[in-house]
């Protein structure tokens, strides 16, 4: 069994707030994100959940020059809000790591160059290009905190996030780090709208996940951080830390490259692995924070795989890409960053715009925001192409 | 822990060829040298595979068979670059096309995680599977990762790779960043010395075990990674801390195997290192058999291996160095990512 | 028809890649999909551009694509009705 692991701050940026204080506004006003693209440059006329921050106001949030990527600089404002948010003052004086996640890397900026180069071999800034790799974002974040002790980047697609998650918290328990700033990051890019636009899984409309007429999802973009901390300076932390992380699982779906296998195999281990390293059982998790995306794949997978573990006692669960759409390398992150809130507030998201439950499934999300509740455990799940599955549990200390 | 197979595709043959005459190279590159991929894989699925996917899912396949291992606990790759051709070719057409009549599988197979959740599909694998994308510690992540694994006991067997390729387009925009000498060989990469290296590329596996097996190849002792040191001081500093932290003098390390690339600038960090720590230790450098590239500390670890399990070093090392007990292998890609292994016989 | 057919086999072959294959070796009624030639979702896919790229057809969802990608025949039945109505 894991010994679990302390959560001692967190910070989001998304569609739906550039901090936490606004995503918790946003969730109680169950106002989403997703609208017609402001400033991501495209033919194609389909919602976005863009961050409401140009470039140029996100470099001056973050303190770094404006000419960078936009996934290096939303990583940056996430990450700074969860650092400040530990109250602690100093980090170098412990074992510092910060553990990102991305799929996009620096394409924001590649494809501009690209543009350019195509016309002219000559052409196109090669400062453009030089933080095109996933590792380079991650690198202008963790020199803007001033981490070096260890740095690192995981890309698996849609699990990416939740992956780096419990490799920070792994890296700790096994006494490699004492500080570890783990989530993950992306930005909207043409790449990848267009790329998803050919696996045609876009939704022309609002998504609708776990809806019997889901028509597919909107992508977003957006970052989320959680610092975790050692035992020792959990004992130093000027306030007591928001949860902790106590279970994790990585499985893999080897059905598909893109698919999900319809009975959802990856799924099912993924959440019943982080359910045993957490040493609990289906009735002590009190909300399933669900991947949802609102393709017609994932849920019922998604779905079919919950009702095999669950078997008739099926907690509160919701998508919150109703609001944040689908970011990708950043999902699981945020969405950890959501369960830590709603552990620490008694919080149960809505899935905004279910109109008709699926009546494959014995349950439904909940469509109606609450705060106060009793919210001990939290299920996470982030389910990728090339059958990444990664669930996560976050608990009440 | 226990390296039990090691296997690689890159530009030399095999390791018996390399010790005796090794694949040479003239201009600012190296290449793989490729097996014939219909031979291995089965045509529905090769059909899709760009040439990084199936240099990955062979070297990988190899790895496997030649440690006995059917289904390992975890698949962990490690790629800097990740899937450069299906990348550029969704890109390309993205822009010539403006956007429209674009190709489903080529972005599908840019992911990063193609390789392994290519391994996963082809294995029917549902273990643990995971991708580290990151520059010069792409690897070394995807090593730790799996020793974390082995410790915490939640795998016997993980199956580790580092993979980058060259496409003539990256090539060219690492050229245009004055990486890469305008004419070197490899024979004189390090003599000659000057501006830039050559670049290379590979996809390198092993099967890392917690338990002995005879056959093994090597034994990992310890890794350690450090991140833009302030100077050659920090350098020493943590290279002398590492050996500490593994209770082994340098004087009882047996050989040194560096990654200097020809690069004056580059080199030096490797001859302060052998001057100040390693001064009379026998050592050997691997990058002009594979090139300069962010995850060539596999092959590394994949040369180190060999070099334990036979007892030979190659030829043209020109040192005299038999059988060696503990290895201590040493990089860093562009003086920011540093890498400590330490290997030894079984 | 059957020469739309030949084509139709031509083109399968070169935008799916299958390099072992000769149009030769595809039946008109061959199933296409599941059994037959073993086809997948990312195929079908692919056959969407194919049809948009060779014959400006667009099909409104991949879920069409089950009907219309059933064998060549069916195929170059759907090509002909719909080019016949924006003819």
């Amino acid at each position: 069994m894991f010994t679990p692991v302390s959560i001692a701050g967190a910070g989001v940026i998304s569609a739906i707030g550039n901090n936490i204080s606004q995503h918790l506004a946003s969730f109680e006003k169950e106002e989403a994100g997703m609208q017609q693209r402001r400033y991501l440059q495209s033919v194609h006329d389909l919602p976005v959940a863009e961050v409401k921050l140009s470039n140029t106001a996100l470099a001056d949030k973050a303190g770094m020059p404006d000419h960078i990527s936009r996934t290096a600089l939303l990583s940056a404002v996430a990450a700074m809000e969860a650092v400040e948010a530990t109250g602690l003052k100093d980090l170098s004086r412990w074992r510092t790591g910060f553990i990102s996640a991305n799929t996009v890397g620096g394409m924001d900026k590649t494809e501009d160059f690209y543009a350019a180069w195509m016309q002219d071999p000559a052409k196109g800034r090669l400062r453009d290009l030089v933080h095109h790799e996933c590792g380079a974002a991650t690198e202008l974040a963790a020199d803007r905190l001033g981490i070096k002790n260890y740095v690192s980047t995981i890309s698996t697609a849609c699990s990416s996030s939740a992956n780096s998650i419990f490799f920070a918290a792994r890296l700790i328990r096994q006494g490699f780090l004492d500080i570890a700033v783990a989530g993950g990051v992306d930005s909207l890019t043409r790449f990848t709208l267009n790329g998803f636009n050919t696996l045609m899984i876009l939704d022309k409309q609002y998504c609708q996940p776990f809806d019997e007429h889901r028509r597919g999802l909107n992508l977003g973009e957006g970052a989320g951080y959680v610092v975790l901390v050692s035992d020792e300076v959990a004992a130093t932390l000027p306030h007591p830390p928001f949860c902790a992380l106590s279970g994790y699982s990585n499985a893999n779906d080897a059905y598909h490259q893109t698919a999900s296998s319809p009975d959802g195999t990856g799924s099912y281990m993924a959440m019943k692995g982080a359910l045993e390293k957490a040493g609990l059982t289906t009735g002590d998790i009190d909300y399933i924070n669900l991947h949802g995306t609102g393709t017609a794949n994932n849920d019922i997978a998604e779905g079919t795989a919950i009702k095999r573990l669950f078997e008739g006692a099926y907690p509160k669960m919701s998508s919150t890409k109703s609001f944040t759409g689908h970011t990708l390398g950043a999902s699981g992150a945020l969405e950890a960053v959501f369960s830590v809130l709603a552990i620490r507030y008694g919080i149960v998201y809505p899935n905004l715009r279910l109109e008709t439950p699926m009546p494959e499934l014995p349950f439904t999300p909940e469509t109606r925001f609450r705060k106060g509740e009793a919210i001990r455990h939290v299920l996470s799940n982030s389910f990728g192409f090339g059958g990444n599955c990664s669930s996560l549990v976050f608990s009440k200390m | 822990m226990y390296i039990r197979a090691v296997s690689a595709i890159s530009p030399q043959v095999s390791f018996e060829q390399l010790v005796s005459s090794p694949a040479v190279y003239t201009g600012d590159r190296l290449a793989c040298i490729e097996p014939d991929y219909t031979e291995t894989i089965d045509p529905k699925m090769i059909r899709r595979m760009s040439r990084i996917i199936k240099m990955g899912v062979t070297a990988a396949g190899d790895c496997l068979r030649e440690a006995t291992v059917t289904m390992p606990d975890a698949i962990i790759t490690g790629t800097a670059y990740g899937c450069l051709a299906d990348t550029e070719s969704f890109l390309k057409r993205m822009i010539e096309f403006k956007e429209e009549l674009l190709n489903p599988t080529s972005f599908i197979q840019s992911t990063h995680n193609t390789v392994a959740a290519q391994i996963a599909l082809l294995l029917k694998c549902h273990h643990y599977n995971n991708t580290y994308v990151h520059r010069g510690f792409s690897f070394e992540s995807a090593l730790l990762d799996a020793m974390v694994r082995i410790k915490e006991g939640d795998a016997k067997t993980a199956l580790v790779g580092g993979v980058d390729e060259i496409t003539d387009t990256s090539h060219n925009l690492l050229r245009r960043f004055g990486q890469y000498r305008t004419h070197a060989a490899t024979t004189t990469l390090y003599e000659e010395g000057g501006k830039g290296t050559m670049n290379g590329e590979g996809a390198t596996f092993l099967v890392l075990s917690g338990e002995s097996n005879s056959g093994d190849y090597a034994r990992l002792n310890g890794l350690h990674t450090f991140y833009k040191p302030a100077g050659i001081d920090e350098v020493e500093k943590q290279v002398v801390l590492f050996l500490k932290n593994n209770h082994i003098a340098p004087g009882e390390i047996d050989l040194l195997v560096c990654g200097d690339n020809g690069d004056t600038t580059n080199d030096s960090i490797y001859k302060q290192v052998r001057s100040r720590i390693f001064a009379n230790i026998p050592f050997l450098r691997f990058k002009h058999y594979c090139g300069e590239y962010p995850t060539a500390t596999a092959f590394a670890l994949w040369f180190a291996s060999h070099v334990l399990k036979k007892g030979t070093v190659p030829a043209d090392a020109a040192i005299r160095c038999e059988k060696p007990g503990n290895i201590l292998v040493y990089n860093h890609f562009n003086h920011t990512h540093h890498s400590l292994f330490l290997l030894s016989v079984c | 028809m059957d020469k739309l057919m030949a084509d139709l086999k031509r083109q399968i072959i070169e935008q799916l890649n299958l390099k072992d294959l000769k149009p030769e070796d595809i039946g008109d009624d061959q199933p296409l999909f599941v059994e037959g030639l073993g086809l997948d979702s990312i195929d079908a896919l692919e056959l969407i551009v194919l049809l948009q790229q060779e014959y400006k057809i667009k099909l409104a969802n991949a879920e069409e694509g089950q009907t219309v990608f059933r064998s060549v025949r069916t195929m170059a039945q759907y090509i002909t009705e719909h080019q016949a109505k924006t003819a």
